[in-house]
């Protein structure tokens, strides 16, 4: 599984992989938020966390329909399949997902959340939801990069596979961040989101190992 | 005496299908028009809601029926997953788009009633939400049906997405919950506790509306299912044809 997670960490990391495509995203629609709703501080204070959460799924999402599709186009997925179970194919892939978007954005997305007037004791919950939250996203991702690997241009069919899956990720993780920039115990939804991260480790591989399976036979 | 399973051979399929149906169609058409008739017409208003509670014998079997429609999709692709039987695949494609329909007319219903309810045709409650979002998973198994030529791969993979979406829509009807508290009246029907709030004068067409929309989804899904079945024929007998 390491030199698979290695490759395509390399293959992430050189041009054209698109290693800070889903920063570089992210910041843009931070960007952009006050010129479609307006400069008043306090306005973009209350919608801070919200819009990081929203700027940071789409991020997910902007990267996800080349996860395996790639490796599929040039046949490399079916050599990839022989020498691992599809499930830890899964698993690398995931990871290497979440390693390129999820944890960078985590570690920067609240000092950008800064740009909205996202208060400083804010920071903190939204970096805990979004690390705890993001490999949630990756791995619901994967789940729907891994159905649509065999569809001629699936990027749109993706996105309306996975948005809806993500509802619940965004409502825990928007409600630790909320509730963490007004100053409010946020440890219950903190708890339910890493929950959620874990039931999707635990058994996402699984469905996304039969949609690879199915797709690959 | 037969198995249960050789009953979903196609060719059984078609037969065992081909005989019940009309009998179907009769309850659908009977209960759904008797609810809807005695409903309409002879119970009185709501003392608060006034007339515009007979909506209740719209709305809320298709309710019903729209969330059991995803649960029917949820059993036929575990069936397809499990045993492979053919027909448990196309029950599944058949129900899709009578389960979106019905999600559909529940949240237009909803609207018309919440409007003079409650002052809005629509809110963020978690319950209304929630709907929206099964509407939006009914259309990604419907989309990822259509995308897929294969009809084969096109099972498994909706068969996946049907059980991992019946997991992720529970969870987000409860992560709605916690999201913000609804206007929504909770049920007035709990099957599990048996403490009705709804009155005789009102539940027993409520009840014959609800048979009768059962029976219209049932039918509903065996004739589009009987379609499918026949137009897997037709292009097995072309490729024949063809070759």
């Amino acid at each position: 599984m390491s030199p698979l997670i290695a490759r395509d960490l390399r293959l992430a990391l050189r041009s054209g992989g698109g290693f800070g495509l889903g920063l570089a995203f992210f910041i843009i629609v931070i960007v952009l938020t006050p010129f479609a709703v307006g400069p008043d501080p306090a306005r973009l204070a209350a919608i801070a966390p919200g819009i990081a959460w929203l700027a940071a799924l789409l991020a997910a999402l902007l990267t996800l329909d080349r996860l395996f599709a790639l490796d599929w186009e040039d046949g490399s997925l079916e050599l990839l399949a022989l020498a691992l179970p599809a499930e830890a194919l899964f698993m690398a892939k995931a990871l290497v997902h979440w390693l390129t978007t999820g944890a960078i954005l985590a570690v920067l997305g609240p000092l950008l959340g800064g740009l909205l007037y996202l208060p400083m004791e804010g920071m903190v919950p939204l970096f805990l939801a979004l690390l705890l939250g993001s490999p949630a996203l990756s791995l619901i991702g994967a789940f729907g990069a891994a159905l649509t690997v065999g569809v001629k241009r699936g990027g749109l069919l993706l996105s309306l596979l996975v948005l809806p899956l993500y509802v619940p990720v965004l409502i825990l993780g928007a409600e630790v961040a909320r509730r963490g920039a007004a100053g409010l115990a946020y440890d219950v939804p903190l708890a339910l989101l890493a929950a959620l991260s874990l039931g999707c480790a635990a058994l996402m591989p699984f469905a996304g190992a039969a949609a690879l399976r199915a797709s690959l036979r | 005496m037969r198995s249960l399973w050789e009953y979903a051979n196609p060719r059984l399929f078609m037969g065992w299908t081909g005989t019940v149906l009309p009998y179907v169609w009769a309850l659908a058409i009977g209960c759904t028009a008797l609810g809807l008739v005695w409903g309409f017409f002879f119970t009185g208003d709501d003392f608060r809601m006034g007339s515009t509670v007979k909506i209740i014998y719209i709305h809320v079997p298709s309710a019903l029926m729209a969330i059991n429609g995803y649960f029917l999709m949820f059993v036929a692709a575990l069936i397809w997953i499990i045993r492979r039987q053919p027909v448990s695949a196309l029950v599944g494609r058949a129900a899709a788009p009578v389960g979106l329909v019905m999600t559909l007319v529940g949240l237009i219903t909803g609207a018309i009633w919440g409007q003079p309810m409650w002052g809005t045709w629509w809110a963020w409650d978690p319950r209304l939400t929630s709907f929206l979002i099964l509407a939006l998973f009914y259309l990604g198994y419907i989309a990822l049906w259509e995308a897929i030529e294969d009809q084969e791969l096109a099972g498994d993979l909706t068969s996946v997405l049907a059980i991992v979406g019946c997991v992720f829509a529970v969870l987000s009807r409860y992560a709605a919950r916690f999201w913000n508290q609804g206007l929504h009246q909770g049920t007035s029907v709990p099957v599990a506790t048996g403490g009705r709030t709804v009155d005789d004068v009102f539940f027993i067409p409520l009840a014959i509306s609800m048979a009768g929309f059962f029976f219209l989804f049932v039918a509903l899904v065996l004739v589009r299912a009987r379609t499918e079945v026949r137009a897997r024929r037709l292009s097995v007998l072309s490729a024949r044809e063809g070759a």
